[in-house]
């Protein structure tokens, strides 16, 4: 297959990835992509935030000044949503959930600032998944061990290992595709007001900014950081009965 | 007429396609109303749990979305990559 993907299709409805320029990586075609310089964006907008709070953290002051309760909101927010859902273990977990969250939320409202959302690229939508599957297959092995995991896998008799097989593998393919779809929705109609209705596009799209990039880009996120805690929480706590 | 290939007509097909997996959107659409119906009877009968009601019934419908954006996504590969008319 020539193009990955959603990747430089001609067409005039214009919302695809383009490709930047390609080389050679042992023989296979690799092409750096306008997703990965939105992604490169939205990190070096994360990076210079985090670097600017952990500055500020040390030389904190008793009275907060603006910048300081913005960062200790955010934290505070944070941890408080991973502890609602995760009890006791939230703390092994706050880091991980917290530092996805950031990057999902500002990708999806990246939009806002004229960039084609990196999360309407399968690639990190996946990569995401993946990460998450990771640690919800650690964490398995981690507390119900290898025979727990095995009696988990022939729940009610072993002839049912294939779906409940199919059931774990499904969690990182479901969990990214719903994110993908949704970003992509948005960046799909978005494209498609602009270009196919350009000369009544006035004003009003801005609305359609607000519901998809901002409404449905926090949703999204809340809904992807709310699953991987519930799933994480759930592989720990099945080891422990 | 008489300029009409394979290629065209495979084309078609795939409109039509993507067309009938849209039609996905209707159990999606079924499941939202019914979370949000269930939201507003809870909210009626307990205004005092309405930050709580309004946050699980907005997860549950964001989970229940997934399979409209399953057909969204299919009709999106048929209509834009054209995947059968390479």
């Amino acid at each position: 297959m020539e193009y990955g993907i959603l990747m430089a299709a001609d067409s005039e409805v214009d919302f695809m990835i383009h490709g930047l320029f390609s080389y050679k990586f042992f023989g296979q075609t690799v092409w750096i992509t306008t997703s990965h310089v939105c992604i490169l964006l939205v990190m070096l907008l994360l990076l210079a935030f985090s670097i600017a709070a952990n500055r500020k953290i040390r030389h904190a002051t008793e009275v907060p000044d603006t910048f300081q309760n913005i960062v200790e909101l955010v934290v505070e927010k944070l941890d408080g949503m991973v502890e609602n859902a995760m009890g006791h273990n939230a703390k092994y977990f706050a880091n991980y959930i917290g530092t996805i969250f950031c990057f999902i939320l500002l990708s999806n409202i990246s939009g806002l600032l004229g960039l084609r959302p990196p999360t309407a690229d399968y690639g990190t939508t996946l990569a995401l998944a993946l990460m998450t599957f990771s640690i919800i297959t650690f964490q398995k092995f981690k507390h119900q061990h290898v025979s727990g995991v095995l009696k988990g896998l022939c729940d009610p008799w072993p002839i049912w290992a294939p779906i409940n097989l199919i059931g774990d593998v499904a969690v990182p393919v479901s969990m990214s595709l719903r994110l993908f779809a949704n970003v992509l929705s948005g960046v799909v109609i978005e494209a498609l007001v602009y270009t196919l209705i350009s000369k009544f596009a006035v004003i009003w799209p801005a609305a359609l900014h607000v519901y998809f990039d901002l409404f449905s880009g926090a949703i999204q996120t809340y809904v992807f950081c709310m699953l991987t805690m519930t799933y994480v929480n759930q592989a720990i706590e099945d080891g422990e009965y | 007429m008489e300029n009409f290939t394979g290629t065209d007509f495979i084309l078609g097909c795939s409109a039509i396609g993507a067309g009938l997996a849209v039609i996905a959107g209707i159990g999606p659409g079924i499941g939202q109303g019914i979370a949000a119906g269930h939201g507003a009877a809870a909210v009626g009968r307990n205004p005092g749990a309405k930050g709580d009601i309004t946050s699980t019934m907005l997860l549950g419908q964001a989970v229940a979305e997934t399979t409209g954006l399953y057909g969204l996504v299919v009709a999106l590969l048929l209509m834009f990559v054209k995947p059968l008319a390479r």
